[in-house]
């Protein structure tokens, strides 16, 4: 039986064997190439994105897939997935967060370095779900803010990916004053953070 | 050879040693009934347990004879939980004791009934060590105080939950969500 996927309705031929990424905006001629900072440690942090899954159920298996050679987050730069919040850029929240388990990403997301995003993966993370029930936190975005939200019950490997990419045009466009503006100064405090 | 009278002795002893396996439910009742008398009640065999009940003040007596007597040895709590009955009043919340014979592997269920407005009950946790996490969730979720209980405090719920989310006067649904369209939900 045919089953199709909703994401890859258009087919995209393959360009190219590798595929690079575009060069930002700016002056070249010969010898030499001039462009905003802000473009080229965008470029640099998009592509470099190192994920720390916080996977509680089954959605994490479809983030396992995700990781898996046959769609291959390590394509967007992403292979290096860690369990260190230290050293790590996106917190993905994959999967049904209890409510005494929103201290525990909090405290996760505390213990990252700026800058840092966050993303939430499935219906459970992004809003409770099916899971209207006195335990379990009606969304992540009541602990900590949320930049992207992939919705799915759970999500096809296909929307986690479309998620990270996502992410990446955000991370490639943001400002790099950003994380110390009074709106974003702002935010954090309404999470009590700092 | 075996002559007659070892024949005899060791029909004897098969038999001794089927007598003292065959502890029955008619035999745990009497041995209850000879113990307590009247004050044990409902006994019954629901899906072929048998269950029965005692007042709340003698649930831990109960419990010590059939733990300490030789022939009844239920030395095992297997389950320990409580049951909301809103309609039930005076008696609203069941305490209910599901425990063990390892030696001849029999089940019986045991259950105390209490008022919800004085829902004190003796704790178990003397006799077995194992009904100490079993009463924390019991107090979390029905709010069953357990008198003596050594750390009587919420166990998998948030500790800022001030309610007993499985007493029925609470919905299932969580009641601090204000995105919800109740229209969307048929009940508008």
């Amino acid at each position: 039986m045919e089953r199709p996927v909703s994401y890859n309705v258009n087919p995209k031929p393959l360009e190219k064997d590798i595929s690079i990424a575009n060069m930002p905006e700016g002056h070249q001629g010969e010898g030499f190439f001039a462009t905003k900072l802000s473009d080229v440690v965008g470029l640099a942090r998009k592509n470099s994105i190192w994920p720390l899954p916080f996977a509680t159920s089954c959605c994490g298996i479809e983030f396992m897939a995700t990781m898996g050679s046959h769609y291959d987050l390590a394509r967007f730069g992403s292979e290096r997935v860690g369990f260190s919040p230290r050293q790590c850029d996106l917190l993905m929240v994959i999967g049904t967060i209890a409510k005494k388990m929103g201290p525990v990403v909090k405290q996760v997301y505390l213990q990252m370095a700026e800058p840092r995003w966050v993303m939430a993966v499935g219906a459970c993370a992004s809003s409770g779900g099916i899971f209207d029930t006195y335990s379990v936190l009606q969304g992540i975005d009541q602990v900590v803010p949320v930049d992207v939200y992939v919705p799915g019950c759970p999500p096809r490997p296909e929307a986690i990916i479309d998620g990270v990419i996502r992410i990446q045009d955000l991370i490639g466009k943001e400002s790099l004053r950003r994380r110390n503006s009074d709106k974003y100064k702002q935010l954090l405090e309404s999470y009590g953070i700092q | 050879m075996l002559n007659c009278y070892m024949v005899k002795f060791l029909t004897k002893t098969i038999e001794d040693l089927s007598n003292l396996a065959m502890l029955t439910y008619e035999r745990i009742k009497q041995r209850l009934i000879e113990k307590f008398g009247e004050q044990l009640t409902a006994f019954s065999e629901p899906y072929g347990m048998l269950t029965f009940e005692a007042p709340k003040e003698m649930n831990l007596k109960v419990l010590n004879f059939l733990f300490d007597d030789e022939e009844l040895k239920f030395r095992f709590l297997t389950d320990l939980q409580a049951v909301h009955y809103p309609d039930d009043k005076g008696r609203e919340l069941a305490v209910v004791y599901h425990l063990h014979n390892l030696v001849d592997n029999i089940r019986i269920r045991f259950k105390v009934f209490t008022d919800i407005t004085n829902p004190d009950v003796y704790t178990a946790t003397g006799l077995f060590s194992g009904a100490n996490w079993m009463e924390r969730e019991t107090y979390d979720f029905y709010g069953v105080k357990f008198v003596g209980h050594p750390n009587l405090k919420r166990i998998l719920n948030v500790d800022e939950m001030d309610y007993f989310p499985l007493r029925k006067e609470f919905p299932l649904e969580d009641q601090s969500r204000i995105d919800k369209d109740d229209e969307m939900f048929g009940r508008g």
